[in-house]
């Protein structure tokens, strides 16, 4: 392999690797506030992704991604507030099938919209054969978008969480449900406001991505299945270690083209996430004694 | 007095099962008899994931693998021609021990293909062992990580079908022959044996009715209630939890993988779209709706909704009622429709209300 090559590999690596953690960190967010893994979190990035082609043909693009997302997050909302919200304690199994369910109704709302065809944004800057050359290897700038776009998120996701006084409501729900509200914490609207924001990054995420993957109405669950694998990867509810693995399983899978059969390429990630299920299931980074005392 | 209670039903049943074939037989109708035949192998599946979801508590959505693996290996093995490897030990060994038969294809050239009934116990076999194998690991999983981790298997085995050529990748396997159980009884989808298919899935219904009846009315069956109740108690009154985990996991397995075999023989075929993710949350939203722990209820429920699924009615929404059905379900009726009481609904609904108007007056 040359290292043109190499680099380009690495480079497509990096950027699905990138998106995956997006879909990861999603997850983590409501995971965290909720015990919920959402299954419908793929289904996310569809909606922002296929609403910004849309709305793309009435307005300049920066506005329809704009509206696109906020769609996508009042979308979360709704979601949250009508299948979630008022359900008492309800257990693993209940909310895995409900979110599958919204995640079937997702996609067959979007099907009978869109219908069957791949569509995609335009490129951002330039066109399809636009291109930058990095240490030999010629990238598309829609790459460094996507790239930096992801990187400006997951950093913005970590100082909101950090210092902001809703973001840290947000992590004392994470911690202790009782307590948080004991401290006079809103935590059903914490909750709400889980599903907006990985609403709303997986919009985001779906935006950016658009060119250069496209778009179309079954695109959610392969997300999913990725995000979810990545999320396991670096342990569930860590969203730095989310990715750290998201690059990991998005370049693992950009070097098995140059050996493997395409059509294999998604069992790859399926493959691995088994793996990791069987050996660690806290994770690459967790512990396994905080993973014993969690309730899956 | 018990197994008499036990069995009425299936007596029930039976005459159901003869009463509607007449009736379409009297009405012309007997174009419904095939769709009722497909009805009855998918609800083989669903009742065998019922025992595992409903009475055992773990949830798998990856059932289609196990119903594509039954269908592709019995499809694969009696279509594709061995002819050209007739010299090799094995085939030869094969072909004197009566396990192949010779015939002639369309053009009259030679054909050798594996005896049905070989096939069948093959494919059941392989989907009991590779249940057996990755039932180890996946059963230790609860909750999310075992409803993933079935998924993910799912998806490798359809994508072993869509990527390999000997399953015949995107376009699936065709032109499987028909399977004789006995001279004379044969499984195919040809015009002629129409009624006879339909007595055969039926009959092959009744008979796991009756298995799992009496598997969840014995010591297994118990061990299992015990382990969906609470786990850690089962294991502390010294239930091997996790044995009975794995049988009942490889028992739904191969009722899922047989089911495979017989659908593919009737059809004549097999595509990757038996083995995709929608069938396999397919088979769990109908023992959802029928009630999870309820036998009766999964069958009725796999009846009626693969009927009325392969009849069209639902037209291009098909996945998405079967959606629908899952939320509805899973939000208003946990214990299944068959057991929905209106009275009590409201009746909580009520109690609920007047409970917080309660809470409120009391902060005031």
């Amino acid at each position: 392999m040359t290292p043109e090559l190499f680099i380009q590999y690495l480079f497509a690596g990096i950027t699905y690797g990138i998106i995956y953690a997006i879909v990861a960190i999603g997850f983590n967010i409501i995971y965290n506030t909720t015990g919920i893994i959402n299954f419908a979190q793929g289904e996310f990035v569809m909606l922002g992704g296929m609403i910004a082609i849309t709305m793309n043909a009435f307005m300049p693009m920066t506005l329809a991604i704009m509206v696109a997302v906020l769609i996508t997050m009042v979308v979360g909302a709704l979601i949250e507030m009508v299948f979630i919200r008022w359900l008492e304690s309800p257990s693993v199994l209940r909310m895995i099938i409900i979110t599958i369910g919204i995640s079937i109704l997702a996609r067959e709302v979007a099907l009978h919209i869109w219908g069957e065809s791949v569509r995609a944004l335009p490129y951002f800057i330039g066109n399809e054969v636009t291109s930058v050359s990095i240490l030999g290897a010629r990238i598309s700038p829609q790459v460094l978008w996507v790239i930096g776009v992801c990187s400006l998120m997951v950093a913005g996701l970590s100082l909101f969480f950090k210092f902001t006084s809703l973001g840290r409501e947000m992590r004392a729900c994470a911690a202790n449900r009782r307590a948080a509200t004991l401290c006079g914490i809103n935590t059903k609207n914490m909750v709400t406001l889980s599903f907006v924001l990985s609403a709303g990054i997986g919009a985001v995420a779906g935006c950016v991505m658009s060119p250069i993957t496209y778009s179309d109405y079954s695109m959610g669950p392969n997300l999913a299945i990725k995000g979810f694998t990545v999320a396991i990867l670096g342990g569930l509810g860590n969203s730095l270690a989310a990715v750290a693995a998201g690059l990991l399983l998005g370049i693992i899978e950009a070097f098995s083209v140059s050996v493997l059969p395409l059509a294999f390429q998604d069992a790859i990630a399926t493959a691995i996430l088994l793996l990791i299920l069987f050996i660690r299931p806290h994770g690459l980074f967790g512990s396994s004694e905080a993973a014993s005392l969690k309730e899956f | 007095m018990d197994l008499l209670k036990r069995y009425i039903p299936v007596l029930f049943l039976l005459g159901l099962v003869i009463g509607i074939q007449l009736m379409t037989h009297f009405t012309g109708t007997g174009y419904y008899l095939t769709q009722l035949t497909m009805s009855a192998y998918y609800s083989v599946v669903v009742i065998g994931l019922c025992v595992l979801m409903g009475y055992g508590g773990q949830i798998s959505l990856g059932h289609a693998g196990f119903f594509a693996i039954g269908g592709y290996l019995a499809g694969a093995l009696t279509t594709h021609n061995l002819m050209p490897f007739k010299d090799y030990g094995l085939i030869t060994f094969l072909d004197r021990t009566g396990m192949l038969v010779a015939s002639k294809d369309l053009y009259g050239g030679d054909l050798l293909t594996v005896e049905p009934w070989a096939a069948c116990i093959t494919a059941v076999l392989a989907a009991g062992i590779i249940a057996f194998t990755i039932g180890g690991p996946v059963l230790k999983l609860k909750g999310h990580y075992l409803a993933m981790a079935t998924l993910g298997f799912g998806i490798i085995i359809y994508r072993i079908g869509l990527a390999t050529q000997y399953f015949g990748e995107a376009d699936g396997i065709s032109e499987v022959p028909g399977f004789k159980l006995l001279p004379g009884i044969e499984v195919s989808g040809s015009f002629g044996a129409r009624v006879l298919n339909y007595y055969i899935a039926w009959a092959v219904v009744i008979v796991a009715v009756i298995l799992l009846l009496n598997l969840i009315h014995s010591r297994v069956g118990r061990a299992l209630r015990s382990i969906h109740g609470a786990e850690e108690a089962a294991n502390a009154m010294g239930v091997n939890t996790s044995r009975y985990k794995l049988y009942i996991f490889v028992l739904s397995a191969v009722f899922a993988a047989l089911a495979g075999v017989l659908v593919t023989h009737y059809n004549g075929g097999i595509g990757p779209s038996e083995a995709g993710v929608m069938k396999s949350v397919r088979y769990v939203a109908i023992v959802a709706v029928g009630g999870m722990a309820n036998i009766w209820g999964a069958l009725i429920m796999g009846i009626v909704l693969n009927f009325l699924s392969l009849r069209g009615v639902f037209g291009s929404y098909d996945d998405a009622v079967f959606g629908i059905i899952l939320i509805v379900i899973m939000l208003f009726a946990p214990q299944g429709i068959l057991k929905i009481n209106p009275w009590q609904q409201v009746k909580s609904f009520f109690s609920v209300l007047a409970a917080e108007r309660g809470e409120d007056t009391a902060d005031s």
